[in-house]
């Protein structure tokens, strides 16, 4: 049993975080909710609307062509994560040289400024003076205008985004790596099993817990992209129609068209998505993770 | 030791409230002081002169100069008003000059310090019949052409006397697809690009009222396809080239024949030696119907919460005066001085452009930039749906009148 003076302290070294969290979490999402019935003045004050917002954002292209976007960025950017795993095997090898280099290698865009990682794929993508397109020429490939093209554009930031996120998948899954007991693979190999009978018998099993954790988490991060965008495609692009997230939507009714309560609804939506689409993956973990 | 973690917290918040407080306070000694807010850097060194100026003639007013870039200029300012906070005097630009008013963020300045300044520019500034901002400065769109490749193709350069007829005849001979040289550019873009030519076609932005699209008027479509058909042509590059490059780096590359530019480019082309040596620029060519030029100006607007009203005009009234115009146009930096007879300083500052010509032709056929009260919604829609027709994935005559029902729908509401 805790003494009253304990409760008191765990109380008191827990405050700063729940206020933090209460104030700059909680309150915004109460406020936001609130907002997406309303249709609010530019400079402060809203009335009452009701669901209009929302039934505004059903029929709505542009929401429609946004959402498309996003859910294509996010399975582009889940079918990154196995790049993940496999760099994350290969940093595990034991006796490797130079580890600690390659590791830092691996993670250095994770602690890079996103301004930076946007600007610098920029230039790279650049379809008259760009290197992808120099290289892509000697090879005697004509490149498209990668960010130019409403086509190509989404794609583009995909690849930023699978490139940004691998390092941190991937000390995640070293971790997990590392978590599994040497003696199950020595046993396997004393029953007889290869290599790679290993890998998918033992390592993939058992890392599914990781594996898991990594999809959510990228999930959610990549429904909620916007920095890329913003910093890949101009404003004044014809791309942006093939690359405007969700939360690029949100941002341009919010900020560019003052519209706040749209933009309020717009979040709701995208909270409501990640919701549902985070719930499903729990439910449907039972049928693949295991934890022993 | 065990106090640390909390007091932290306490402490960021006491930052944290602090920081909500600050606006401009009385200074101790009687004094006024005031804050000036502006987004481009370019411009800190004339704002610094003009500042010193004023406060030469008025020592009891001290003007604190802030700088925020372009793109939180708006967010923050917005902020701030809706705070009550806002800066005692700010730049404000046309497209959002009717909004600040009609929400009481800024008060009505004296119509008759306006006397004498370029009349396109300042009736951008008016709203319910009163004046809301004095512009200072005019950026007029202009061409921009590139000598050594009408040199070698022998064509003559342009002159204040072209129509769209000589840019496209022009166009045409500086092409050069073996060369991957083109005779122009075609950005989507509005002040310099495609309004002045919508307008040169005989066709309009928006109707005098404000109320009405002018998209759908065949003559506008005219316009826009004058753009259109120069990519449709291979005279100008695709639409995807100018988001991957910015256009004016594009034309300093030396494979561009003309670019629809400004005459505020004067001062990035001119630090360039070789650029320098290279180009010129002319007046925007005539179209079918007559000639236009968009003309846009900065304008500096006064807090209706200002705590110091009379200064605050006071400041804003001398950056639009002769002696201020005149440190402005010296300075020789982006910026053109707005009252006429004071940019002399600037003209002789890139001696060998034909700025003077320039400026001289396009100030008689000036037209006011086409704003509303939320211009940025409506221009949102033309943006997304131009984009189509620039790619070529749609003709422009659908886009346009496609413009203009969505436009027409938000006019409806304003």
């Amino acid at each position: 049993m805790l003494s009253k003076r304990e409760w008191v302290w765990g109380y008191l070294l827990i405050a700063p975080m729940a206020l933090g969290l209460a104030v700059f979490y909680l309150w915004p999402i109460a406020q936001t909710l609130y907002l997406s019935f309303t249709e609010s003045g530019v400079f402060g004050g809203h009335t009452w609307v009701g669901t209009a917002n929302f039934t505004d954002l059903l029929g709505d292209e542009e929401m429609l062509g946004a959402l498309g976007n996003t859910v294509l960025y996010a399975v582009l950017v889940l079918a990154g994560v196995p790049v993940a795993i496999v760099v994350a095997a290969l940093l595990n090898v034991p006796g490797l040289r130079g580890m600690s280099v390659y590791r830092t290698l691996y993670f250095l865009p994770v602690v890079t400024m996103p301004a930076a990682i946007g600007l610098t794929w920029r230039y790279l993508f650049n379809g008259d003076f760009g290197a992808i397109n120099y290289l892509l020429g000697k090879l005697g490939i004509d490149g498209p205008y990668w960010v130019g093209d409403p086509d190509f554009a989404i794609y583009a930031i995909a690849i930023v985004g699978v490139w940004s996120s691998v390092g941190y998948n991937a000390v995640l899954f070293l971790a997990g790596l590392q978590g599994i007991p040497r003696q199950y693979y020595e046993a396997a190999s004393m029953d007889g099993a290869g290599r790679l009978r290993q890998f998918f018998r033992i390592t993939l099993p058992l890392l599914t817990p990781t594996t898991f954790f990594v999809i959510v988490i990228t999930m959610i991060n990549a429904l909620q992209v916007f920095d890329l965008v913003y910093l890949m495609i101009d404003t004044t692009s014809p791309a942006l129609n093939g690359s405007r997230t969700i939360v690029y939507l949100f941002f341009e009714k919010g900020f560019v068209q003052n519209q706040r309560g749209l933009a309020a609804a717009i979040a709701v939506v995208l909270l409501g998505l990640i919701l549902v689409l985070t719930a499903v993956q729990f439910r449907l973990q039972k049928r693949w993770v295991h934890y022993e | 030791m065990r106090f640390r973690l909390p007091l932290a917290g306490l402490l960021g918040l006491a930052v944290l409230a602090a920081g909500c407080g600050s606006s401009s306070e009385p200074a101790a000694d009687g004094k006024a002081a005031i804050t000036y807010a502006i987004w481009d850097k370019n411009d800190q060194a004339s704002a610094e002169k003009i500042i010193a100026a004023f406060q030469q003639a008025n020592p009891n007013v001290t003007v604190k100069l802030e700088i925020t870039p372009w793109d939180q200029y708006w967010t923050k300012l917005q902020t701030a008003a809706s705070g009550g906070a806002a800066p005692d005097v700010f730049w404000m630009n046309s497209l959002n000059v009717r909004m600040y008013a009609k929400g009481g963020i800024i008060a009505p300045v004296d119509d008759a310090k306006a006397e004498g300044l370029p009349e396109a520019v300042v009736d951008g500034y008016r709203y319910d019949g009163k004046l809301y901002a004095l512009p200072h400065n005019v950026s007029i769109p202009a061409l921009w052409y590139d000598k050594k490749i009408f040199d070698a193709a022998g064509v003559d350069y342009p002159t204040a006397d072209w129509t769209w007829d000589d840019v496209k005849a022009a166009a045409k001979k500086l092409t050069d697809p073996a060369k991957k040289q083109f005779g122009i550019m075609a950005p989507m873009w509005d002040q310099g690009g495609f309004y002045p030519t919508m307008i040169q076609a005989g066709g309009h932005v928006l109707s005098p009222d404000g109320k009405k699209s002018g998209f759908d008027d065949p003559a506008s479509i005219k316009g826009l396809e004058f753009w259109t058909d120069l990519i449709k042509d291979k005279v100008a590059p695709v639409a995807e080239v100018y988001t991957d490059t910015d256009p004016i780096q594009l034309f300093q590359s030396g494979k561009y024949g003309m670019y629809y530019g400004g005459v505020w480019f004067a001062s990035t082309f001119w630090s360039n030696p070789e650029i320098r040596e290279r180009i010129d620029v002319a007046p925007l060519p005539a179209g079918p119907a007559k000639e236009a030029v968009i003309l846009l100006g900065l304008a500096n607007a006064v807090s209706a919460k200002s705590e110091h009203p009379a200064e605050s005009a006071a400041f804003a009234e001398f950056v639009s005066s002769e002696p201020a115009q005149k440190i402005l146009s010296d300075s020789g930096g982006g910026a053109l001085s707005l009252r006429p007879g004071t940019q002399d300083g600037w003209f002789k500052a890139f001696p060998s452009f034909h700025l003077k010509e320039t400026y001289e032709a396009s100030m008689p056929h000036g037209v006011p930039y086409p704003a509303t009260l939320n211009t940025a919604q409506w221009q949102d829609v033309q943006q997304k749906l131009l984009a189509d027709a620039w790619a070529g994935k749609r003709p422009v005559a659908d886009v346009a009148k496609e413009i203009a029902v969505q436009m027409n729908e938000i006019l409806a509401k304003e």
